[in-house]
């Protein structure tokens, strides 16, 4: 019997072979395979393992915040936006099965700690479980309430932007959502006819109407085509590739110069202003200003759109017909992002220069120890410094007398220009025609923030409607 | 010169064996205790003293039982017991290990079961010091064995699982009768297969080539198939139906040596099946789900799925303990279900990676050599085929839960013995080590009279 005791021994051993086969094969040799089958949820799972960093206000305040959930291994963080739908847009969300959007996505690097693969590896092997950075914002609470307050449930946006350093200090895009929701509510949101996972301010393209007239005075008068003495015949209607133009108040302006075209948004005037400028010149600035690209803002660049001259979804260049005239005065089929007309109005109140906007100020990790700064930096120089000036004065007599007197401010100056333009698809705004616009920026002689302002379908002006809550985000952000 | 070749030729003292098994129990309380500390270290990130007393109080269980099997059973195979002893600290960590997210104590019952196991292991070891009355009563523990079996299906104490019917529930005690049957059924077989093995061969004849036993003695083998069959269409698992048969078909070969009536047998096991496939739906989805588990991933094939997610996550080195995710983050649904019982050996491979369910197959395997050992070294027929059968019946019981959860074999309910968490599978398997053990010390106290018998008659 000996004999066979071993040989039954043997096939034992075999069958047990067998098993270390089929373990190193799904452990190792398959284990890629399994990780992408759909059915397997954890590699999903893991990624909610890691302690995300906070995301906080410039005074500290916490947007986002991940705590735990569950119990021992199998717990995981999930993420709490403590103000809800505030800053919805632009801080996005950050969930296992939803993924991650807007600042979540654009800042996931710092925000799970991954500084280099060397030290994440160094953290491995001392066993240390990956902690994410809390990643500061310039984003000033007030002014970001008061946006939302002032918009009061319309559909719009308002961007505020430090013109001397690109500090991104509100963003706000209405409507919104709730971040805490998105588990449950994301396949709704996206049926949502009125888009509010869209952000309106960086997503958003508005036909800019008057407040474009700020790049076609900028262009002449920082080209040499006109100074700011130059006068031009404003009548009450032109004529313009064959279809008559007219001036919003019907009034015949005569011969005025380009700070009283300004202030009473003369359209006969800037139309030929453009003409004179031509398209090329014309587009010249508009690339300095930051048109015909995506802005530069720390955001994700799949959900940020491009400002120019549309046909259908396509970029229209000065080659293609465009008609300059019209483009001069923001219509024909010319289109901007809210946070592109701020950057046009922080130019002008930075000396002329673009400086990049940027949301993120510092990241700091769990320690509390800084461990990168953002520093401020040029986009490009736009206008001299002389032009900046000048529009400055003639943006002052807007508000001072012009169209904008909406936007005063006691005892602060304001410069700014106002925008009324039809919206395109009037289906969507059921019997509301108008794009209400406010740009400007507020002290004038030292300027501390510049803000454009936006109402989507509405039947107001942009001086009735949008310049008043650009006035209080500018008043919430310098005080008093 | 007669004398000095005695004096070198003295076979080795009894208590050279029991040094070797005390040596090594040292390890095995050792890597419980870094084990727990391990666990303690990463639910709670602080190192604490309790897990030093839980591998103290552990040491000392093992103490007293090896002091005890110094004194009933000084010449035993000195490894068979820390080997066990080694399987159930994996089992107690792991275990352990999952206490805090199923918010149970199991640990501490199964810990409870161990010492009750080995209390059980010294009973049995007191009453049969001599484990041939055990051929006397061969008939009486076969009919237990079958009623074992059936109490499943008994109305009222009867439970069932998954839709099999493994389980019998008295009040709050759940107990697994098929454990304990595996070993009643190991000692009928091989008490019969010792009176009958001549006769089964000798009165063989050829028909078409093939080598039929003698029909007269054919009856009680064709009973067992027929048990095994029933089995799959009473209590519905195949994997115990699978463990109990090839334990049957293990010790006819090494009873009678004829390889033909091992493939008889899996040949009639295998037409069983396919005509219980067809016909059982509980049988019939099990088989299909191991074929292709992708067809119901959220629910039939969860189990399986699952498996070897975890497993793919495990890699080579695995985890690291308590680091592998059981349930659903965020809830107390099952990631890895029942991983304290069916899916511990993939716990495992999560865990501590490949090389983790290598160690533990190993442990299996070096168990099986040991006890293969014991029925090497018996000297009677019966001895040899209990120590055969009884190893046979825990090396396939391993293999067809560790089979089930890699894919091997389809995925049925046994318990990976001394490792999964439950009491009858403990208990059962303590007693599978006393017969073992008892088998173990006659053989080599015998061999040692012998050896002395020829030494003293030598001047």
């Amino acid at each position: 019997m000996n004999a066979r005791i071993i040989k039954l021994f043997t096939f034992i051993t075999v069958l047990f072979a067998v098993l270390v086969g089929f373990t190193s094969y799904w452990s190792v040799f398959d284990a890629d395979n399994l990780k992408d089958q759909q059915v397997n949820k954890r590699p999903l799972f893991e990624a909610q393992q890691i302690k995300r960093g906070r995301i906080l206000a410039d005074d500290g305040t916490v947007i986002a915040r991940s705590v735990r959930r569950g119990r021992g291994a199998s717990s995981q963080f999930v993420r709490r936006y403590p103000h809800g739908s505030l800053y919805g847009h632009p801080i996005g969300y950050s969930f296992a099965e939803q993924g991650n959007s807007e600042f979540e996505r654009s800042h996931n690097r710092e925000l799970i700690g991954e500084d280099s693969e060397f030290s994440s590896i160094l953290d491995e092997l001392r066993g240390r479980k990956q902690v994410g950075h809390d990643v500061f914002t310039n984003i000033d609470p007030l002014a970001q309430q008061t946006a939302v307050d002032l918009l009061a449930g319309r559909a719009g946006a308002v961007v505020a932007i430090e013109p001397s350093s690109g500090k991104v200090r509100a963003l706000v895009s209405q409507p919104s959502f709730d971040p805490n929701l998105i588990p449950r509510d994301l396949d709704q949101l996206f049926q949502d006819p009125t888009r509010p996972l869209y952000a309106a301010a960086t997503q958003g393209q508005y036909p800019p109407g008057s407040t474009f007239k700020l790049v076609t005075a900028a262009a002449g008068l920082d080209s040499g085509k006109i100074s700011i003495d130059s006068t031009i015949d404003a009548p009450a209607s032109i004529d313009l590739q064959g279809r008559p133009l007219v001036n919003a108040d019907g009034s015949d302006y005569g011969d005025i110069g380009v700070t009283t075209a300004l202030t009473h948004s003369v359209n006969t005037f800037f139309a030929q202003l453009g003409q004179r400028v031509g398209e090329d010149t014309l587009y010249e600035y508009m690339d300095r200003f930051g048109f015909n690209a995506k802005p530069q803002i720390d955001l994700p660049r799949d959900q940020l759109s491009i400002s120019g001259v549309f046909g259908g979804n396509t970029l229209l260049t000065p080659e293609e017909g465009v008609d300059v005239g019209r483009i001069a005065i923001g219509q024909e089929r010319l289109l901007a992002t809210p946070i592109q007309m701020a950057e046009v109005a922080a130019t002008i109140a930075n000396k002329g220069d673009l400086m990049k906007p940027v949301l993120w100020r510092e990241v700091r990790d769990v320690d509390g120890r800084t461990i990168d700064e953002a520093s401020p930096e040029k986009q490009s120089d736009v206008i001299s410094e002389q032009t900046a000036a000048e529009l400055t004065e003639a943006m002052r007599a807007v508000v001072n007398e012009g169209t904008g007197t909406a936007a005063a401010l006691s005892g602060v100056d304001v410069a700014g220009k106002t925008g009324t333009a039809e919206v395109p698809d009037q289906a969507r705004c059921a019997g509301l025609p108008n794009q209400a616009w406010f740009v400007g920026f507020a002290p004038a002689d030292d300027p501390q923030i510049a803000v454009a302002a936006t109402v989507e379908c509405t039947d107001g002006q942009g001086g009735t409607v949008a310049a008043p809550i650009a006035a209080g985000v500018m008043r919430a952000v310098i005080g008093g | 010169m007669a004398a000095r070749a005695a004096t070198a030729r003295r076979p080795p003292r009894a208590s050279a064996a029991r040094n070797r098994e005390l040596l090594a129990l040292v390890p095995v309380a050792l890597l419980l205790t870094i084990g727990f500390a391990a666990v303690f270290a990463q639910n709670d990130n602080q190192l604490s003293n309790l897990s030093l007393s839980y591998g103290l109080y552990f040491l000392a269980v093992c103490l007293a039982t090896h002091i005890y099997i110094r004194i009933r059973l000084p010449h035993a195979d000195p490894y068979l017991f820390p080997l066990i002893a080694l399987l159930t600290a994996i089992g107690l960590v792991m275990i352990y290990r999952l206490d805090a997210e199923m918010a149970r104590e199991l640990a501490r019952d199964q810990a409870n079961w161990f010492v009750i196991g080995l209390i059980l292991f010294a009973v049995v070891v007191q009453l049969l010091r001599d484990y041939s009355v055990l051929e006397r009563y061969r008939y009486t523990i076969a009919v237990v064995g079958i009623v074992l079996l059936m109490m499943p299906r008994l109305p009222v104490i009867g439970a069932q699982v998954n839709g099999a019917y493994l389980g019998i529930k008295l009040g709050p005690l759940a107990f697994q009768p098929a454990e304990l049957a595996k070993i009643c059924i190991v000692i009928f077989l091989a008490s019969y297969l010792r009176e009958h093995r001549e006769l089964l061969v000798v009165g063989a004849r050829r028909i078409l080539g093939v080598t039929l036993p003698p029909l007269k003695h054919l009856g009680p083998l064709l009973l067992v198939w027929g048990m095994a069959m029933l089995m799959l269409v009473i209590i519905r698992d195949l994997g115990s139906s699978l463990m109990f048969f090839a334990a049957f078909l293990a010790l006819i070969y090494v009873a009678t040596g004829r390889l033909s009536f091992v493939v008889i047998g899996m040949a009639m096991f295998l037409a069983g099946a396919w005509l219980i496939y067809n016909t059982v739906p509980h049988v019939t989805d099990r088989v299909d789900i191991w074929l292709d588990p992708y067809q119901d991933p959220g629910d039939a094939g969860y189990q399986i799925l699952q498996s070897m997610f975890a497993m793919a996550d495990g890699g080579l080195f695995g985890e690291g303990f308590a680091r592998s995710m059981v349930l659903i983050p965020g809830s107390d649904n099952p990631l890895l279900p029942a991983a304290h019982t069916d899916l511990i050996y993939t716990l495992i491979v999560g865990e501590l990676g490949l090389f983790g369910g290598c160690a533990i197959i190993a442990t299996y395997l070096l168990i099986a050599a040991r006890g293969f050992k014991v029925a090497l070294m018996a000297e009677d027929g019966f001895s040899k085929l209990l120590a055969t059968g009884l190893t046979a019946v825990f090396a396939i019981q391993a293999f067809v839960i560790i089979g089930g959860v890699t894919r091997v074999i389809p995925l049925t309910g046994v318990t990976l013995p001394l490792v999964s968490y439950g009491g009858s599978s403990i208990l059962a398997n303590f007693i599978l080590l006393a017969l073992l053990l008892l088998v173990s010390d006659r053989a080599r106290r015998e061999a040692l009279e012998a050896e002395r018998a020829a030494a003293g008659e030598a001047p």
